[in-house]
């Protein structure tokens, strides 16, 4: 095992995909020369020369469909996105085009693709650098949506997410990149679709992504001082999402709260909440709570209240704990 | 470049006739009910796509419209099973799920219709980027019209191409509409290859003369093919029908319609071919016999096929 950081497990993954296969490279604003606006391609360029890691110029929308046409050909890009907010640029690229390629042709083409961007506040960035959108990815019938919490599973996934042959929106985190976390020195990679119980519990089931993990955890460290004990789920991936794991936790708590950073009205959250008052209403002993940002642009100067955090995750358990059916 | 021979002209103006006769026929099943959707059609723009595609193989790739039917006839498609596509059949090349619009054959780099206006510029450039990248000597083509052009796509793509110095032609056809509006409601400009000049690309522009279009076709692909990068090679044509079939065309006057329709590049070929005794009226008429033939057989294979079963609806969205 090796420490390192959030943003060097994310270029590990990149680059020993791309030793592993001929056919993967890296496009996108400041990729190369730059090493990445994070430094998620430190030493990538150098490495792999400019015609696996391709600088552009600002053009989301171009540059994501030239490498949609490009998976349709038999390569397997990795799109960076430099702020998730400029992925707004390119949505027919991924809704209309890349979402729908292969199905829409009959199964002919295959659209290999992953296109990482990192989401949420922590910059004091503003409205147009710090929004959550994985929902509306979420949404489109034939993307994969994955989002990791620690450097362990940042690796593991991308590596997963670019060995697969569905197209993949892989959302990374900005106060996370800097984040330490042990990873083995081998190759490994986290199966798409699969949840993680970050922590086992027997009071209320967390179900929350990415940052809000972290929260969760810190949320459930202090409540188990108040005897109140927490499972935190991470689902890691959004779109398809692992309701056995999330279902069996709910048969054994009976609670559940759900928590992310983007905003609570028509978040992933809500998705969870409908599905499990559809399919194991009888399982719950308590409204569901869920946490996510005011329904409101994100703040410049009031950045801290406006991002959900660990206090938000206690109050939402402890209204769920108070109430019963 | 070598002139076309007897062979290759009377090739062209076979292709041209395919075209022309398939999308007529289109237009008669569409008005009986046999196609859903929107139907958009090319007539008049046959040359475009002929003149371009004799130059491209089946390893080469295109992207193409909306209005795309004869660029996939050009490209070599299989009428059976794209008539079949476009009755919505689960034989059809996309198993039914695109008809009209984004009828694609990966066997012969089609790389789809697209109903986004714009939206197969960037990925046409992909594929020129994947032939550099796997250093093949393909070439991309990207179809598509004045109104396109308008849209960052079309920039962004241009852009990219001439930076990189991709392997592909942009072509674009000037029909002189963009779906509802003439070209003077949205471009300040009157020839789209004025755009090259921001991307150091050269552009060349043609009329809607098959020779004429071959002629430069060739050169630009070559140029291509040679590692020399993107062209931009603009068709000046004329839209006979509305932007789909069933429009009225009442932003547009009947008058201009007829003269759009007085313009007609393959009887402008036809009439050339027989000038020059390439053909004669006896070529002509089984010419049109044997396409016809082919087409109606399509149409009936197509009628014979079936249509997917809503059980196989959610088959293959993810693999």
């Amino acid at each position: 095992m090796k420490d390192i950081r959030y943003i060097f497990a994310i270029k590990e993954a990149m680059e020993e995909e791309m030793e592993r296969d001929e056919n993967v490279f890296l496009v996108g604003e400041d990729v190369g020369l730059a090493e990445g606006s994070f430094g998620a391609s430190r030493g990538l360029y150098d490495k792999f020369g400019p015609d696996r890691v391709i600088d552009t110029p600002i053009s989301e929308l171009g540059f994501t469909s030239m490498a949609a046409g490009a998976a349709s050909c038999g390569l397997r890009p990795i799109v960076e996105i430099m702020f998730m907010d400029f992925v707004t640029c390119c949505m027919d690229s991924i809704v209309n085009q890349i979402a729908k390629m292969r199905y829409m042709f009959g199964n002919q083409y295959s659209v290999p693709i992953v296109v990482r961007m990192p989401e949420g506040g922590g910059l004091n960035a503003g409205p147009q650098h710090s929004q959550c959108l994985e929902a509306w990815f979420a949404h489109v019938p034939g993307l994969k949506v994955v989002m990791a919490s620690t450097p362990y599973d940042v690796k593991g996934l991308l590596k997963s997410s670019i060995r697969d042959d569905n197209p993949v929106i892989f959302i990374e985190n900005k106060t996370l990149h800097a984040m330490k976390g042990s990873i083995p020195e081998e190759d490994f990679t986290i199966p798409l679709g699969k949840a993680d119980i970050k922590r086992e519990g027997s009071d209320v089931t967390i179900v929350t992504a990415s940052r809000m993990v972290h929260e969760s955890l810190k949320a459930a460290d202090a409540l188990a001082e108040e005897g109140i004990s927490l499972e935190v789920i991470d689902l890691m991936t959004i779109q398809p999402w692992d309701r056995e794991t999330v279902f069996n936790s709910i048969g054994k708590t009976h609670r559940l709260v759900t928590a992310h950073e983007a905003v609570k009205q028509f978040g992933f959250g809500a998705e969870i909440s409908a599905a499990v008052t559809e399919e194991i209403l009888d399982e719950l002993d308590a409204p569901i709570m869920r946490v996510g940002a005011p329904f409101v642009p994100a703040s410049y100067s009031l950045e801290k209240f406006y991002v959900p955090g660990a206090d938000d995750v206690k109050n939402a358990v402890r209204k769920t704990m108070e109430r019963s059916f | 470049m070598s002139k076309p021979g007897r062979k290759k002209l009377i090739e062209f103006y076979t292709r041209m006739v395919r075209i022309r006769k398939t999308e007529e026929k289109l237009m008669e099943v569409f008005s009986n009910g046999e196609i859903l959707g929107f139907l958009h059609v090319s007539i008049g723009q046959e040359a475009a796509p002929v003149g371009i595609c004799a130059h491209l193989s089946d390893l080469d790739y295109i992207a193409t419209t909306h209005r795309g039917h004869g660029h996939a006839i050009a490209k070599g498609i299989d009428l059976k099973y794209a008539m079949a596509e476009l009755f919505g059949k689960k034989e059809g090349f996309c198993m039914g799920r695109s008809g009209s619009m984004h009828l694609a054959d990966k066997k012969h780099g089609i790389m789809g219709a697209n109903g986004i206006v714009g939206g197969g510029i960037p990925i046409a450039t992909g594929a020129a980027f994947a032939a550099r990248y796997k250093k093949t000597d393909q070439v991309a083509v990207a179809t598509f019209g004045e109104g396109a052009t308008g849209e960052g796509a079309f920039h962004e793509a241009l852009n990219f191409a001439a930076i990189k110095k991709l392997p592909i032609v942009y072509v674009c056809e000037n029909n002189g509409w963009a779906e509802f509006s003439p070209q003077s409601i949205h471009m300040p400009i009157k020839d789209v290859i004025s755009r090259a000049t921001a991307y150091n690309m050269p552009a060349v522009q043609v009329s809607n003369d098959v020779l004429e279009i071959y002629e430069a076709a060739g050169k630009a692909i070559d140029h291509a093919r040679a590692g020399k990068g993107p062209t931009l090679l603009e068709v000046k044509c004329d839209r006979w029908h509305g932007h789909y079939v069933g429009d009225a065309q009442k932003y547009r006057g009947k008058d201009a319609v007829e003269k759009a329709m007085g313009k007609d590049c393959l009887l402008n070929f036809e009439v050339t071919l027989l000038t020059d005794k390439v053909l004669q009226k006896k070529d002509i008429e089984k010419i049109g016999a044997q396409v016809q033939a082919e087409i109606d057989e399509a149409v009936d294979f197509a009628r014979e096929c079936s249509f997917p079963d809503p059980s196989e609806m959610m088959d293959g969205l993810y693999i």
